[in-house]
């Protein structure tokens, strides 16, 4: 198969960022990707270009280190990830649009890459739980009710890519923020912390400069974890929750 | 937003309502607007419950807009670099008109109130009756056009506004909930600016006179 591939080229934070437009042939339908930019930044090195810079770490759909914006969508057309994406999902000739997550939040580094530790920043005013590690405590001494571990584990299955952020037209960071809240809302050890959790990830989020949900569910349309829109509300609900048993 | 939403959602219902009267006759209708202004006595003074709406809506309007340019300056903030591309896969239709839908329906709520409350502008002549001020409006067809249009923004208003303020009040924490509650929103958004368009659209077509 063969491509065209319209990528935005950013040297550096502070520069100023354009398109450029490539040509990538030999890309067969097997490949991911990933292995397509591989193959053209093989081409680009052996002409002494600069590669293009682009995140990745697993390649398997587990770490979230790879996002990018396909042609509009985040993470391209299917519901997974852009390691786990295949070239079989575009047409043979297709060009190709490749940009970095936009939001402020998350500040292009170079090329595709952006610094995420907004997200990072975010869990660690809240999405944790306060307990003495060690050896793990032995699984049944907590019982918990199996709807509630299935839903907590739906939750926990949010990799922090951040396709539900750069999809958002406000730019919001609810479903990452709201998968967390979720998670450990429905677990027992969760219960201590549950209404400053969510007081203090939110007033997180706000300060990074993240927008404002206005429940459009453009978020979950793009995740590749499937994180549906109700965590929104879950974590709405802990918020009134909280505001009316201890003002902080 | 929500709360605020809500208020809006229960009043347009009532003045719904309210406007289905002009189908009674002259009579009717005008006993009708007479009665909004009487609502109350003695203990209140006439006019008394109606200023205590205005006063509300006036209130709920500065607190909903107010938020609602928040949210669209914090938006436009959050992303200063916009996408070359950008596909939408899941946002309802509905939801795209919430912004300038809503500017819309600002702007008309400003031409409504002058041309039925404070009779500034009145197409098709002015009258002491409510019923005949009405008639009289809705039988020049570019005064039932704008009014088309205005319960059109309503409709996408009522549509995601519905949905939003539930989930933003966290009643659709679960996939049955979040059914139901767009189930409910595309209901309404149907039948408030269907009731609404009724009266004006017979009017127009000569059928109340
Ligand atoms: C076909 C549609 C409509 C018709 C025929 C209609 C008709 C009227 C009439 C005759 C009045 C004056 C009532 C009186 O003073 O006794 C009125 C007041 C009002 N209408 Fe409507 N209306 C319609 C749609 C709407 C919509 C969609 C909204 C809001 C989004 C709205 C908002 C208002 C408000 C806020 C007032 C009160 C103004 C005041 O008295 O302070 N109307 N309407
Ligand atoms: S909620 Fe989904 S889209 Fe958002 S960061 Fe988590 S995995 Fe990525
Ligand atoms: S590289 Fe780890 S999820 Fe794609």
């Amino acid at each position: 198969m063969r491509f065209s591939l319209k990528i935005w080229r950013q040297p550096s934070a502070e520069t100023k960022g354009s398109f450029a437009m490539y040509q990538v042939d030999d890309i067969t339908g097997d490949m991911s990707f990933l292995e397509m930019l591989d193959v053209l930044n093989e081409g680009l090195i052996a002409r002494g270009e600069d590669p293009v810079a682009f995140d990745s770490d697993c390649r398997e759909g587990i770490c979230g280190a790879c996002g990018m914006m396909i042609s509009g969508q985040a993470h391209g057309p299917e519901v997974t990830t852009t390691c786990q994406l295949h070239m079989r999902s575009f047409t043979d000739g297709d060009t190709i649009v490749i940009e970095p997550w936009r939001a402020n939040a998350f500040p292009v580094l170079k090329d595709l890459v952006v610094d995420r530790s907004a997200f990072d920043r975010i869990i660690q005013a809240g999405g944790y739980i306060t307990v003495n590690t060690g050896a793990a405590p032995e699984a049944h001494s907590v019982p918990v009710p199996k709807p509630n571990a299935d839903r907590a584990f739906d939750a926990a299955t949010c990799i922090g890519c951040g396709a539900c952020v750069a999809a958002c037209p406000n730019a919001s960071g609810m479903l990452f923020m709201a998968a967390k809240v979720t998670h450990l809302g429905e677990l027992p050890q969760g219960q201590p912390e549950r209404a400053s959790r969510v007081v203090k990830m939110v007033n997180q989020h706000d300060h990074e400069g993240f927008g404002g949900c206005t429940n459009i569910g453009e978020c979950a349309g793009a995740c590749p974890k499937e994180i549906p829109l109700d965590v929104i509300s879950q974590l709405n609900n802990d918020m009134r929750h909280a505001m009316r048993h201890q003002p902080s | 937003m929500a709360v605020t939403g809500a208020i809006f959602v229960g009043y347009v219902a009532l003045h719904m309502y309210g406007n289905l009267m002009a189908f009674g006759g002259q009579q009717t209708f005008d006993t009708y607007a007479h009665h909004l202004r009487t609502f109350g006595q003695p203990m209140l003074p006439y006019s008394g419950l109606l200023w205590v709406v205005r006063l509300v809506l006036v209130l709920s309007l500065v607190g909903h807009v107010y938020a609602a340019f928040k949210l669209w300056s914090r938006a436009d903030s959050a992303r200063s670099t916009k996408y070359a591309v950008k596909k939408a896969t899941k946002a309802t239709f509905s939801s795209k008109w919430m912004r300038w839908g809503g500017v819309a329906l600002l702007v008309f709520v400003i031409w409504h109130i002058l041309q039925f409350t404070t009779r500034t502008v009145t197409p098709g002549g002015d009258s002491d009756s409510p019923y005949l001020r009405l008639v009289n409006g809705f039988s020049v067809w570019w005064v039932f056009l704008i009014y088309v249009v205005a319960l059109f923004a309503l409709a996408m208003h009522l549509r995601h506004g519905i949905w939003s303020a539930c989930q933003t009040l966290g009643w659709t924490s679960s996939v049955l909930s979040a059914r139901i509650v767009n189930a409910i929103a595309i209901a309404i958004a149907v039948i408030i600016p269907l009731g609404f368009v009724l009266p004006p659209f017979f009017i127009l077509i000569g059928v109340l006179n």
